[in-house]
């Protein structure tokens, strides 16, 4: 076996093994503590730019299939693991997750304490991180100064959202999904109860999103610094009002800003499947699948016409939002799941409702 | 929600005795319970009958009552507490069973007392086969094709329908007591007739098999405004068709992708949440490996043995938050107790992986059917966490205790290709050694799948670790090689084997390259938040987080897993020393490997080690603890065997010292203690060959005792009656050799006597002396037991205070000590002296008050007796007598002949008290589930040395009005003596045989003493093993019959004609 480092920008060395790609890598290091979903995980295009650290040891097992990807490829720039399974066992197995890796030119290591990694992560919050080649002498005091050198990436929703708009046609409500760095659940969700959906690049404007006559408007997830994709938010603020709107992650950070709220980058993110989100209306909890680095900070919906529907039980930080007076909510958290937990998943059903509603006695008052 | 406050006073139902299927884990359930009721303000009363537990200590609840659980009894004490509500769902299936008793009997609602947790129309639900079924398809959930039977006609049309094979579900009963899987006719009718015995509602599910499925589980929680979460899924690495309480476990589940994951856990919440279930669940699937295709099979609405599982597997304290929420909290306001900072409504995410190997009772049990199937046949089971699956099946395997270091058989040249194909395709206990055999004989894993229907990731996993063996092999003394096979679990033992070095060669070779283990803690969320839970696990990592304080420390070393002999009651003792380790001062660890227990719950000690209890893994803790010393007589046998390694390594035992433990336990310095002390004992030998021991044998006389030395339960302890059997003895049952000599001793029978005693050094304290029911011979731990002594004098009990008193400071004893004593003929013999912790110790510190654990490790750490507070010689006997009888499962275990011995076989004990000693023996028998009434009929078959004694019994039963029913020899005895019995033929005979009288319920007791030999065929083994699968109690002492004839009478009033008055002209 090959080996590896992980070399992080404060000089601490992990060295492991290497697996997927043979070549070096970049990125901030970023943990996730769900224990299943791994191929979903790598596929999301939240994680760009990203080397993301598996906090569950074992991962692999089950191998690749052809169903379960989130994106056509996948936008992390590493993986780290303790340990990756050689022989994956599942009837859907097409492929392992290394050569799949290969295939992708993503590199990963093993065979590091990745607990000590997560420990790390945690109390540092985000750290820049070098994957070395397979094999290579890295001068490591070198290799940590050009880490604290380099910025951390900017304006990511760029890099994944679609040049083109495209449609997923249905015979149900017409939805226009803006595609930030959207998971395909999200696509899935709305395909599975039968919505005529057009995915459109994030830079596209309100006007001609209007232009379809959509019912209403499906705000994706995405990566990075929600504060950095202002060409979204624009469009948002001049559709508020208009349709219906439901925003998922990066999404609903986005409406948020644009109705005057602000966004801060959290210590260390909330990544992985077992994050408990309180419904302020029901007082009842779900369990949701989570992955974003940023929140919206509470104090700064004073004045705006927001309202805080969900939070997170733990740390108390804002996961759902609600606008006053039209008819949108968005949440922070991922009730498209995949993976995680499906307990949100009647989000979706909402949404389809509220376009219901609105189709009927809306506009009136539009 | 805030908790009610409607209610104050909350009984507590527990689990009663220890039985194959209801373990420990109900006691750490149960305290965890009583305790986070406690913590809410509430008043808690308790009812258990198992003396053996923390959770019947005093402090534990307000009130505890150690009674039978019996509609009698828990009545009773309802109508005299009077408490708002009952929480029956943490005392397993009895603590279930009896709520719906009660409810039956009209008292619940009769004193408004309302029942917490899961309702009963919801335990109905999951436990009635029909209702169940429907609630199934009212969710869309598939269970497997099935019909619930009511008896064998309709057993058949459902085979005939969908084909064999079968499997057979009795309702209502505990670990699949009396179910099993049918592929043929015999099978069917023999398994639905045992079901259908053993359902008290004489019903049984009969389903479709889907054997070779994946069997997933998930332990899920719910609140009462409907939160619901999953705690923890496990795999099984056995697939469907064993009992998941025999199976290999491992935590997560590992072969599941997301999908498969959320499908289950998705069903898996649906269920809880139409059960309306307040408190923990557990459901039980089975997945096609093939397709998205699965099935629900099983559905537990209480906290059960996988909930302690999953407790210890994640750290998520599942029982102690089922209670909160059966008292209104909701979990979105509950601390996560791990955290301390995060909220109880979560799912624990684990960034290790966790295996459970079941420990079975068949070193004990060689007659026993080892194969596995859907009836539990496990006594207790092991843990072990890692950072691979390697890591995990590893130490499991080396924490079972059952002298293996490694995945393979222990005598692997014995067994031909085709016996290990076929104990794959058949599933025993030893199926993970034989896949390791298989392995190294080059069979492919594809085969191995196709004999096994194990998934192949696990044995992939398997291969790994056969094809480290290879490597170490090609690649000796090489550092790199060595730091891959520790990170991947092997023992330094199995290295050294490898490498033909010692263990110790090993070690140290490790330790100079700094290959050491480091301490992860378990924390419920993968490192992602910050938390203080000093629960840990060793792997071989970079980064350690168990931080030594500047506290001085003690390491308690646990008992490990629940076997016979070895039980809940060493855990009671180690629980007690911790908390007695921490009053004096002193920073506490345990280490043990035990998920089931009071022990391994991180917040009993100041630090928990989950490890194998071996020299290995104990040591790597002293090295970074540096402990002042290690405790090891509370830990049985367990413990006290790593005494001399420890020592060998330079660790300090506290109390008894290494030498006077040896002076004890070895026999020949043993006799010659007692020579110097003056104390008798029965003539006895030692031998190393089988020549040596028909030489002692002659020169003692028949009977004689023989078992190995150094043994616990009394293992392969036999009464041989002649030299034919003492040959086949020491050619069959044990390897004689100049290390494991063979004890001959003379067999005296009289009454034994049992005596634990607490010593500093200087003074000694025996808290009291208990008298057995059952002569010698019979082992103590299967014996009746009664406090204070019924039958010895004043003049006795001051020999054997004085005994025992020259003993204790003889043998240097500091700490506990047990001694076993034997009255023969008006004269005191010493049988035995074991100087640690003793199985009568919870049950003697709880009738005496007096916490004998607690004062013992004081005076360990150098606090003496007096300045304890306590007087010193026998303590003042307790008012009221109290008895303790033993519980077997022998229903669990096919083919094990119940026959009371030298060897242990019980698994559990009960208590009995009240004002005289047949009122506390009703509660004892009735509290070990035998019904006790004060008519019926008596089956007498006894041997011909018994006859004198079994007349005057069955003079006894007659006149209290049994009918005598007996064999014909045994018949014509009693006639000869004027006692009248029905004639019973003997097996095989034409007219009606005494084993369809048992068959047909027409004897409700049966009386057997064994008559020579212990081959299964004999007709007295048939007799016995009947009345268990017919459910008749059998005793096979005639002690034990006297002692419930005692009771009858007792209950009894006379039927006696008047006496003819004389007539004068």
């Amino acid at each position: 076996m090959k080996k590896r480092q992980l070399i992080l920008e404060d000089g601490t060395v992990f060295n492991g093994y290497a697996f997927g790609s043979e070549r070096a890598s970049q990125g901030e290091v970023v943990f996730t503590t769900g224990m299943t979903g791994y191929q979903e995980t790598l596929s999301d295009p939240s994680f760009y730019g990203q080397i993301v650290t598996f906090t569950y040891p074992l991962i692999g097992n089950y191998g690749i299939n052809r169903d379960d990807f989130e994106s056509i490829s996948p936008a992390i720039r590493g993986m780290v693991c303790r340990e990756l399974a050689k022989e994956p066992s599942n009837f859907r197995s097409d492929l392992s997750l290394h050569d799949y890796l290969v295939s992708q030119d993503i590199p990963g290591i093993e065979g590091i304490d990745t607990r000590k990694l997560t420990r790390i992560i945690r109390s540092k919050g985000a750290v820049k991180a070098m994957l070395t080649a397979a094999d290579e002498e890295a001068n490591i005091d070198e290799i940590a100064a050009i880490l604290q050198a380099t910025p951390l990436i900017a304006n990511h929703v760029k890099e994944v959202s679609p040049k083109a708009a495209y449609p997923s046609p249905g015979r149900g409500k017409r939805v226009v999904l803006i595609d930030f760095g959207m998971k395909h659940g999200i696509l899935r969700e709305l395909n599975k109860r039968d919505c005529d959906v057009l995915v459109v690049p994030y830079n596209t404007s309100a006007e001609q999103i209007l232009a379809w006559h959509p019912d209403g408007i499906m705000l994706s997830n995405g990566p990075g610094d929600p504060a950095d994709v202002t060409e979204g938010i624009e469009t948002i603020r001049n559709l508020i009002g208009k349709v219906p709107i439901f925003g998922i992650c990066l999404g609903h950070q986005l409406f948020a800003l644009a109705s005057g709220a602000k966004s801060f980058k959290l210590p260390f993110g909330h990544r992985g499947a077992n994050h408990p989100v309180k419904d302020l209306r029901t007082g009842r909890t779900e369990l949701t699948s989570q992955n974003h680095g940023y929140a919206i900070d509470e104090k700064s919906l004073e004045g705006t016409d927001l309202e805080v529907t969900h939070v997170a039980l733990n740390d108390g930080t804002i996961e759902g939002l609600r606008h006053k007076k039209y008819p949108i909510f968005t949440v922070q958290y991922h009730p498209e799941a995949s993976p995680g937990p499906e307990d949100s998943n009647h989000l979706f059903d909402e949404f389809i409702e509220l376009m219901e509603i609105e189709a009927k006695e809306g506009k009136q008052h539009a | 929600m805030p908790k009610r406050t409607d209610i104050e006073t909350i009984l507590v139902i527990g689990s009663g005795p220890i039985i194959i299927g209801q373990a420990a884990e109900f006691d750490y359930a149960g305290t965890q319970a009583c305790l986070s009721l406690k913590e809410e303000g509430y008043r808690v009363i308790l009812i258990n009958s198992n003396p053996a537990t923390i959770m019947t200590d005093t402090q534990i609840a307000d009130k505890v009552y150690l009674e039978p659980i019996s509609l009698e009894f828990v009545s009773r004490i309802l109508r005299k507490e009077r408490p708002d509500a009952i929480l029956p769902t943490l005392g397993g299936q009895t603590g279930l069973n009896m709520a719906i008793e009660l409810d039956n009997s009209g008292i619940l609602e009769e004193l408004g007392i309302e029942i917490l947790g899961t309702k009963l129309d919801a335990i109905h639900k999951a436990e009635d086969r029909d209702l169940f079924r429907n609630l199934m398809y009212e969710l869309g959930a598939p269970v497997p094709e099935s019909d619930i039977i009511h008896n064998l006609d309709e057993a058949r049309s459902f085979v005939k329908k969908i084909g064999y094979p079968v499997i057979v579900r009795p309702a209502f009963t505990l670990g699949g007591t009396g179910g099993g899987i049918c592929h043929n006719d015999q099978e069917l009718e023999e398994i639905v007739a045992s079901g259908l015995k053993y359902s008290p509602v004489t019903q049984c599910l009969l389903e479709k098999s889907i054997a070779g499925f994946k069997e997933i589980e998930y332990e899920v929680m719910r609140d009462s405004i409907d939160n619901a979460i999953v705690v923890c899924n496990m795999e099984n690495f056995d697939p469907v068709g064993i009992h998941t309480g025999d199976s290999i476990v491992v935590a997560p589940s590992q072969t599941l992708s997301d999908r498969e994951y959320q499908m289950l856990r998705n069903i898996s919440l649906d269920i809880i949440r139409a059960l309306k279930i307040e408190g923990g669940c557990n459901v039980q699937l089975a997945l096609d490996p093939y397709s998205f295709n699965y099935y629900v099979i099983e559905v537990n609405p209480r906290v059960s043995r996988s909930s302690a599982l999953a407790s210890k597997a994640t750290g998520y304290p599942i029982a102690k938050l089922a209670a909160k929420i059966a008292v209104g909290l909701t979990l979105d306001e509950i601390i996560n107790p791990v955290t301390g900072s995060t909220y109880a409504d979560f799912e624990p995410a684990l960034d290790y992986i966790v295996a459970k190997i079941p420990r079975w009772p068949f070193d004990k049990f060689e007659s026993a059917k080892r194969n596995l199937g859907t009836q539990m046949k496990a006594t207790g089971e092991v843990m072990a966490l890692g950072r691979t699956f390697e890591e995990a099946i590893l130490k499991a395997v080396r924490s079972l205790e059952t002298g293996h270091s490694h995945i393979e058989l222990k005598h692997p040249e014995d067994n031909s290709d085709t016996w290990v194909e076929k104990r794959i395709r058949k599933a025993g206990d030893e199926r993970l050694f034989f896949i390791g055999e298989a392995m190294r004989r080059g069979v492919s894993i594809e085969k191995i799948h196709e004999w096994s229907q194990i998934d192949l990731w696990f044995l992939n996993k398997l291969q790994n670790i056969i094809n480290m063996e290879t490597t170490l092999a090609q690649n000796v003394n090489n550092a790199d090689i060595l730091r891959q096979a520790k990170r991947m679990g092997f023992a330094d033992k199995k290295i050294a084997e490898i490498w033909n070095t010692t263990a110790k060669e090993v070690y140290d070779y490790r330790k100079a390259q700094n290959i050491i283990p480091v301490y992860k803690m378990v924390d419920t969320c993968a490192a992602e938040f910050e938390s203080t839970t000093p629960y840990f696990y060793g792997t071989y990592e970079e980064e350690n987080e168990s931080i030594v304080t500047e506290k001085q420390s003690v390491i308690v070393l646990g008992s490990g897993p629940i076997r016979i002999g070895q039980g809940v009651e060493f855990d009671y003792a180690t629980v007690h020393s911790v908390w007695a380790i921490q009053e004096a001062g002193y920073e506490a660890i345990i280490i043990n490997s035990n998920p089931e227990t009071v022990s391994t719950d991180f917040s009993i000690s100041d630090k928990l080690y989950f490890e194998p209890l071996t020299i290995e893994d104990v040591m790597h803790i002293i090295d970074l603890e540096k402990p002042i010393g290690v405790v090891v007589q509370f830990g049985g046998q367990t413990a006290i065997n790593l005494a001399d390694k420890l020592a060998a390594n330079g660790v300090k035992i506290l109390g008894t010292s290494l030498e006077d433990i040896d002076r004890a336990e070895n026999r020949d310095k043993f006799e010659q203690a007692l020579h110097q002390l003056g104390i008798p004992q029965p003539a006895g030998e030692t031998a190393v060959s089988t020549d040596e021991a028909l030489k002692i044998g002659k020169k003692l006389g028949f009977p004689v005792l023989v078992r190995p030395s150094y043994v616990l339960g009394g293992r392969a302890m036999e009464i041989v009656y002649n030299e034919e059997e003492l040959k086949h003895y020491m050619e069959n049952a044990v390897e004689a050799s100049p290390d494991h000599p063979v004890l001959v001793d003379r067999y005296l029978t009289g009454q034994e006597i049992e005596v634990d005693a607490i010593s500093d050094g200087e003074n000694v304290l025996i808290p009291g002396i208990m008298e057995h029911i059952e002569r010698a011979g019979v082992h103590s731990g299967d014996s009746i037991s009664v406090y204070p002594p019924q039958k010895l004098t004043e003049q006795q009990k001051a020999t054997l205070v004085d005994y025992t008193t020259r003993l204790a400071k003889g043998l240097n004893i500091i700490g506990l000590m047990n001694i076993q004593y034997v009255l023969s003929k008006g004269e005191i013999f010493v049988i035995e002296v074991n100087p640690r912790s003793s199985r009568t110790v919870p049950f003697l510190s709880k009738i005496t008050n007096i916490p004998m654990a607690n004062i013992a490790t004081k005076a360990i750490l150098g606090q003496s007796i007096v300045d304890q507070g306590y007087e010193t010689g026998l303590a003042k006997e307790q008012k009221g007598v109290f008895v303790k009888v033993p519980v077997f499962s022998f229903a669990k275990l096919r083919r094990v002949d119940i026959t009371l011995g030298p060897e242990m076989k019980s698994t559990g004990e009960v208590m009995g008290k009240d004002a005289t000693f047949e009122k506390a023996l009703y509660k004892g028998f009735v509290a070990a589930g035998m019904e006790i009434k004060t008519h019926g009929t008596v089956l007498f078959t006894v041997s011909d040395k018994d006859k004198e004694e079994a007349i005057a019994l069955a003079k006894r039963f007659n006149t209290v009005g049994y009918r005598i029913m007996a064999t014909e020899g045994t018949a014509k005895a009693f006639a000869e003596a004027g006692v009248h019995a029905d004639v019973v033929g003997k097996i095989g005979a034409k007219e009606k045989t005494l084993l369809e009288v048992i068959q047909n319920g027409e004897a409700q007791l049966v009386v057997n003493t064994l008559t020579k030999g212990k081959q299964p065929a004999r007709d007295g083994f048939r007799i016995r093993r009947e009345s268990v699968e017919n459910g008749v109690p059998c005793l096979t002492s005639l002690d034990t019959a006297e002692a419930m004839l005692e009771v009858i009478e007792s209950m009894t009033f006379t039927a006696e004609e008047m006496p003819k008055a004389e007539v004068f002209h």
